[in-house]
């Protein structure tokens, strides 16, 4: 059987999720063995305009260039694999889409006009085809390793559809909500990471973006009840993942209240 | 003589974390212009940031970086304790150090093996050179591995982090994961020494040049969290007052801000915290690097690798001492009184010095941040350097020949783009 070829793209980004490649420890070692990594820049081996049938992408699109280099990657790819917030939901600096972004670059930078950048920060999803998405922030290497072991098995990778609660019911993690009063998002917050925030005694944040049928509205009832403004709830779903249709919904929807 | 006009193009620079592009003009064997170049497209932090709560600084701010989140966090939460004079107990204070430590032997681990030591022996790429150097690679990816397993203990996951908290922890470590630690670091201690010398033992081309090292100066200890801003010039400064000297300014070819001292550029990061800070290592370490061929302080900008194995095997030693003594505070964190007004932070980030400035309102939230990352006060020196340096070796070469070394040269210094960039896209014009 000839090996899988992967390419591994960064667009506007931290770098956070291309770690979860390169903290395998020893296990990245196998990794190569196991698939024919192409492209992957940070990791030392470029070609960036070669055919794969894989290609994971991290960062959200910000510049024009990032705009043309987006739709090369998905011409070059069989399968496209979008790894974390930014390049599912744009990730945190979505948050300017919401605010003059034109005022914001003009605010930090002396010389905006050397600034190449969109009006809006854009997930990968607006730009093109998207076949699977990894939500988090960061992605974990469990789900990059679940992920490439489903396609080199030919099993469609699966997504987690159960929310955070779920993993804190397996743990015997007290609520935070419940028993403390705190603003925990894990009610309408995708699993994966483990429920590490609530095991630590603090509110999940929704780094994991939205759940599937997540009720934002019911949970941002709940938020008001324990005493938080309606600007402090539509803040809770106004972080890193600000941009997925579901907490921008909520934000608006508990603003206009 | 015959007239030679040739461009070369790479259009990804490999090994460096981040997006950034070189331009060489090269012209009778002179440079006529030089710019490493950073796009990194904006993330526009410091505006994102106004209107949010002091709170959620630390989750925001360690986005800025996926490889040294814990700097972003430690920089953000000492600059709000400071303002608001809430009292870190000692417990807090080590557990800080330790999670520092975390971040340093993962992130140089990480530098030495999978982005620096290919340069150094002729391949491409870490997992190339693990086909000649099997048990090195894997060594060293080991040690990352154990980085990231002391920033878990604290953070629950070694990238963006969720135990920290302005005050201290969210959480205190059980002492039964304390004790599995602690025996899984003294188990790999014999392994990272024999890392430091066999990275003693790596032909590291010969680099002398003046510069001026920057870096944190703790008069207790080598430093991390805190400390005065000291130079190899004699310069002694409060954070507070950091912004009198070093000046951030925009160049056309960057969407990193240049920092510079005075008009100069200087160099923060390892080698510059190690050449202004070599007398509080250890003995142990000391001795060790007695025995290496190497002396600090150095100018030979090459000696950044070593400086990286010296500070993980000092990460190391200092872990073991802080978990060997640990015991399970009462309660992990102070608890904090808002006071409107300018906090300053100043900690060591893997990569050299990282300051914040945030102006709080009463309410506790921001009205305005500064961030100044490590890379884009290196950013002068690198271009200092690669003019120095390829001016040194000499111009009329193959230009693959120049072009490995200015690559090599840029890698040298970690740059991490993303905290100031991702396309190092290198093109040389000869006339």
């Amino acid at each position: 059987m000839s090996q899988i070829k992967v390419a591994v793209h960064k667009f506007s980004s931290c770098d956070g999720c291309q770690l979860a490649f390169l903290n395998l420890g020893a296990d990245l070692l196998l990794l190569a063995d196991l698939v024919d990594i192409k492209h992957f820049a940070e990791a030392g081996v470029v070609d960036e305009s070669v055919h794969v049938n894989v290609a994971f992408v991290e960062g959200s699109v910000s510049t024009n260039k990032e705009r043309q280099r987006i739709v090369e990657v998905r011409k070059n790819t069989d399968y496209l694999i979008t790894i974390g917030a930014c390049a599912t939901s744009g990730g945190i600096q979505a948050l300017r889409n919401m605010n003059d972004g034109k005022a914001w670059i003009e605010a930090v930078y002396a010389k905006p006009e050397y600034i190449d950048s969109l009006d809006k920060v854009l997930p990968i999803a607006e730009c093109v085809k998207v076949d699977f998405e990894l939500w988090g922030c960061p992605v974990s290497s469990e789900q990059i390793v679940t992920t490439i072991r489903s396609l080199l098995s030919g099993v469609t990778p699966k997504d987690n559809t159960e929310k955070v609660c779920m993993e804190c019911k397996r743990k015997n993690n007290v609520c935070t909500l419940v028993t403390k009063g705190d603003p925990c998002l894990g009610p309408v917050t995708k699993a994966g990471c483990g429920a590490i925030c609530p095991s630590f005694g603090r509110a999940c944040y929704a780094c994991y973006g939205p759940a599937s049928h997540a009720n934002t509205a019911s949970l941002s009832q709940r938020l008001i009840g324990i005493g938080l403004t309606t600007t402090q709830v539509s803040e809770q779903f106004q972080l890193f993942n600000n941009n997925a249709p579901q907490f921008k919904r909520a934000s608006d929807e508990v603003l206009r209240k | 003589m015959t007239e030679k006009k040739i461009n070369i193009r790479v259009p990804v620079l490999a090994r460096v974390e981040g997006e950034g592009a070189l331009e060489i003009d090269i012209e009778n064997n002179q440079i006529t212009h030089l710019k490493l170049k950073i796009f990194e497209p904006p993330r526009l932090f410091e505006k994102l940031l106004e209107g949010r709560h002091y709170s959620e600084v630390p989750d925001i701010v360690a986005r800025i970086c996926g490889i040294c989140p814990v700097a972003y966090q430690m920089s953000a939460v000492h600059a709000f304790e400071s303002l608001f004079e809430t009292k870190i107990s000692p417990w807090v204070n080590d557990m800080r150090r330790l999670f520092y430590c975390g971040e340093w032997i993962e992130s140089h681990a990480l530098h030495i093996h999978l982005l620096a030591a290919p340069d150094f022996l002729g391949y491409e790429s870490a997992p190339a050179m693990a086909k000649d150097y099997p048990l090195e690679v894997r060594r060293g990816v080991e040690i990352q591995a154990i980085g990231n397993d002391i920033i878990r203990l604290l953070g629950g996951r070694s990238v963006h982090p969720v135990g920290v908290k302005v005050g201290g922890f969210h959480h205190a470590p059980k002492a039964e994961d304390v004790n599995a630690l602690l025996e899984k670091l003294k188990e790999k201690l014999p392994a990272v020494e024999e890392m430091l010398r066999w990275c003693s033992t790596l032909t590291l081309p010969s680099n002398e040049q003046e510069f001026v090292s920057v870096a944190l100066c703790d008069e207790k200890m080598y430093p991390m969290n805190q400390g005065n801003v000291i130079s190899s010039e004699g310069l002694d400064l409060s954070i507070d007052n950091y912004q009198t000297v070093f000046k951030e300014h925009h160049e056309a070819h960057s969407t990193a801000l240049f920092s510079l001292m005075s008009g100069r550029p200087y160099l923060v990061g390892p080698l510059a915290r190690l050449n202004l800070n070599v007398n509080q290592l250890p003995d142990h370490i000391k001795s060790i690097i007695a025995t290496s061929g190497i002396s600090f302080p150095s100018n030979n900008m090459y000696h950044s690798l070593f400086a990286r194995a010296v500070e993980i095997l000092y990460g190391f030693l200092e872990s073991i001492r802080i978990l060997q003594t640990y015991a399970k505070p009462e309660t992990p964190y102070s608890l904090v009184k808002v006071k409107a007004g300018v906090a300053y932070g100043c900690t060591e980030a893997p990569r050299g010095v990282l300051w914040h400035r945030y102006e709080v309102d009463e309410e506790g939230l921001i009205t305005s941040a500064t961030i100044i990352p490590p890379t884009s006060q290196n950013q002068a020196r690198m271009e200092e350097d690669l003019r120095n340096s390829l001016n040194l070796t000499g111009l009329d070469r193959k230009e693959d020949d120049i072009r490995f070394q200015a690559e090599q040269i840029v890698r040298n210094y970690d740059p991490c783009i993303s905290c100031a960039t991702h396309f190092l896209d290198l093109r040389i014009n000869r006339r």
